[in-house]
């Protein structure tokens, strides 16, 4: 009985991911190309070693790490959207935390394979697996990012699963089941983003990093990309699906992007103040970014336009004229997403590492290989991510379920 | 990829639990790279160097050597020797004295093994302003090494410090890297996965990824390898300075101190007061590199003039 139940939605499920208008075939086919592409990228890299990168000695971390300690932002933040939606009871936001769920849970496997991409010897992971390998816990952050992240990952496709999946069955969650884990989820959201700051934070080899106001500061840029693309997201699928997501629910997490947006700006601020008033020789990380070092300076436009992205789009936000108009809202969350996104990707990661620590100075910017390997990677999430949608909305519709398990309406994502 | 081993091995140990876990955790990597052969699958289920027997040590070393003796078309030699009792190496360099010819670098380069291609040196010169003192963000590694001593210029040499405390073992998230007792500093170049972090955490950029396949001359070759240490190393992973230690452990000296022409380096015992480094530290101001960052180095500098 269970199990033919089980056939069922899986058959279901097969039928909802196959079948779709031209837009969905010419995007999935998008994908695919750009995953090909990226897998021979990879191949490539696997075959001669991480020289395809523009990584060296003097800048061992770039645009991978960069990528991953973005997406762990985005992770945890569409979780975060959990806490209104669950102990304000409040109406409008409740799909929007399965579909920040599902957001999470394809971001995580972004950050897994950005990890994956970096690591010269990727077929030795097991070495990390605890009591098989020789996990080095609790000494190494990095064995805790890996414990972290993969029991976040594990979390959110459990709740996701176990709510769709109920759904389906038209049968009522078992409460007691359920919200704990959706309360678990929360901190776990927090500390994945925490320990992944802790990652660079502990070095004291890299004062550009050693900074207490690092942990804090990941938690606030992340609390804007996050929202800013799960806003997106909402308002395509709106106009795709006849999925109800009401206005109140949108500007309500643009309010909440606004603070973020804010106290961001301000611990930059803070940062900015400590290092220039007190000019010691740490200062000279700032310097590469903002004003470069003799000739050096291919990282000062990123560094000047992720600020500009970042104060404009707090602006947007936060005056409530522009933040109710959804032209604006909309380029403000182009911008956040932008902002962090250079902050994150970029301008975190290279300064930490220019100059060296025997003032070396190596100008990194990401090879070819490496951004057909990102594309690649960012292209699993979003294949990863409208598979998803594309069960989980009929079935949030009442449209998918145990009595009706072949959609017959066209269901547009 | 980079070798491929047609010769077949059978192996017969117990298979345990652990054994088991182990061995499924490698097949399925083993598996996932197209790699079927069973020197491949031995070599990519390989124990880490603490967890080794006696036996698998020794079968893992007389794997390498067939391995190296493949690649490099000579014999060589993977020796595993211990500490010695009572030992703990220290190292001091006087900057008085150091004219930044290089010579180290390059004995290094031959002793060790180290890529020729991509180059990876594990001493790095410094050429610093006289004027500024030890200030490494005007320093230059990139001086023309036929032209030294430059006027107002005065040289550093620096590479693995083999601190007391060191960043870069905590940083491991595999426990590839450790401290052994007699202080120095190593990595298990097949337990590695080359994830860098003992890179972003030394604070004495003595840490070298290795980019690419590492290319060495089989006749430029050192035949005479520790299991630790100079051994040659794999594309994909992190290597350093190991203090010779397929020297030091039989009791000479680093070959950097053997080639230095001018005496400026002095390597010993730190456990020995009759030691030759016990001497300088007793004699000299010595001063360590970064101290703030409380890595207490057992690599000291000093000015003998």
């Amino acid at each position: 009985m269970h199990n033919s139940k089980l056939v069922k939605f899986l058959r279901g499920c097969f039928h909802l991911v196959i079948k779709g208008n031209a837009a969905y075939y010419a995007w999935m086919g998008f994908l695919l190309l750009l995953i090909i592409i990226g897998v021979g990228a990879y191949v490539r890299q696997m075959q001669y070693g991480l020289i395809t990168t523009n990584m060296r000695d003097s800048v061992s971390w770039a645009f991978y790490i960069g990528n991953f300690t973005f997406l762990v932002g985005v992770a945890a933040a569409a979780v975060v959207l959990v806490i209104p939606a669950y102990i304000y009871h409040w109406k409008p936001i409740k799909e929007i935390v399965i579909l920040g769920e599902l957001l999470a849970i394809s971001s995580i496997i972004m950050c897994l394979l950005f990890v994956t991409v970096d690591i010269g010897r990727p077929e030795r992971v097991w070495h990390m697996l605890p009591f098989i390998g020789k996990l080095h816990f609790p000494s190494s952050l990095l064995a805790w990012d890996f414990i972290v992240l993969n029991l976040y990952l594990v979390l959110n496709v459990v709740i996701v699963a176990y709510i769709l999946y109920k759904s389906f069955s038209n049968e009522e969650h078992n409460k007691k089941f359920i919200i704990p884990l959706v309360f678990f989820a929360i901190p776990m959201a927090v500390s994945i983003h925490t320990v992944t700051a802790f990652l660079y934070n502990g070095l004291s080899a890299r004062p550009f990093w050693n900074s207490a106001i690092l942990a804090p500061k990941f938690l606030c840029s992340a609390f804007c990309s996050g929202p800013a693309i799960l806003l997106i997201l909402l308002q395509i699928l709106r106009k795709t699906s006849n999925l109800e997501i009401k206005d109140e629910g949108i500007w309500k997490i643009a309010e909440l992007m606004a603070y973020a947006a804010f106290i961001n700006l301000f611990l930059f601020g803070a940062e900015v103040f400590k290092e220039y008033y007190s000019g010691t020789h740490h200062l000279l990380y700032h310097q590469y970014m903002f004003w470069g070092i003799g000739e050096h300076k291919a990282i000062v436009p990123f560094a000047w336009l992720s600020l500009f992205c970042n104060i404009t789009a707090f602006l947007l936000f936060m005056i409530p004229a522009t933040r109710k108009n959804f032209y604006t809202l909309n380029i403000g969350c182009l911008l956040i997403y932008s902002g962090v996104y250079i902050e994150k990707g970029m301008t975190l990661i290279i300064p930490g590492f220019t100059p060296d620590t025997l003032g070396e100075i190596y100008e990194y910017t990401p090879s070819l290989n490496e951004v057909l390997i990102a594309a690649g990677i960012f292209s699993v999430g979003f294949l990863v991510y409208t598979l998803m949608v594309k069960i989980a909305i009929p079935i949030i519709m009442g449209k998918f379920h145990v009595d009706q398990p072949v959609v017959s309406s066209r269901t547009h994502v | 990829m980079e070798q491929n081993h047609s010769q077949t091995d059978s192996g017969q140990c117990p298979v345990s639990r652990r054994h088991f876990l182990k061995g499924a955790a490698g097949v399925i990597s083993a598996l996932a790279l197209g790699a079927c052969d069973a020197k491949k699958l031995e070599e990519l289920m390989q124990k880490h160097f603490h967890e080794m027997s006696k036996e698998e040590l020794a079968r893992a070393i007389a794997r390498l050597e067939s391995e190296y003796a493949e690649k490099y078309k000579t014999a060589i030699k993977v020796d595993a020797t211990g500490p010695m009792e009572h030992t703990l190496f220290g190292y001091a360099l006087d900057l008085s004295r150091c004219i930044g010819c290089r010579r180290c670098v390059y004995a290094c380069v031959k002793e060790n093994n180290l890529p020729r291609e991509p180059q990876i040196h594990w001493i790095r010169v410094l050429e610093l302003d006289k004027e500024k003192g030890v200030d490494l963000a005007h320093a230059n590694s990139y001086y023309d090494a036929e032209t030294v001593p430059r006027e107002g210029h005065f040289y550093m040499p620096v590479a693995c410090q083999h601190c007391k405390h060191p960043p870069c073992v905590k940083s491991c998230p595999v426990s590839a890297t450790w401290k052994e007792p007699d202080g120095i500093v190593v990595i298990d170049s097949n337990w590695c996965i080359g994830c860098r972090c003992c890179m972003a955490a030394c604070p004495y950029g003595a840490r070298h990824f290795n980019w690419a396949d590492p290319q060495i001359p089989p006749n430029e070759i050192n035949t005479n390898t520790h299991y630790l240490g100079n051994r040659p190393r794999y594309k994909g992973i992190v290597e350093k300075c190991s203090y010779c230690i397929q020297r030091t452990r039989q009791g000479l000296y680093p070959a950097c101190v053997e080639i230095c022409p001018v005496g400026a380096r002095k390597f010993g015992n730190l456990l020995d007061p009759e030691s030759e480094i016990r001497y300088a530290m007793e004699t000299k101001r010595v001063f360590i590199l970064k101290e703030e960052l409380n890595t207490q180095p057992s690599f000291f500098y000093f000015y003998s003039l």
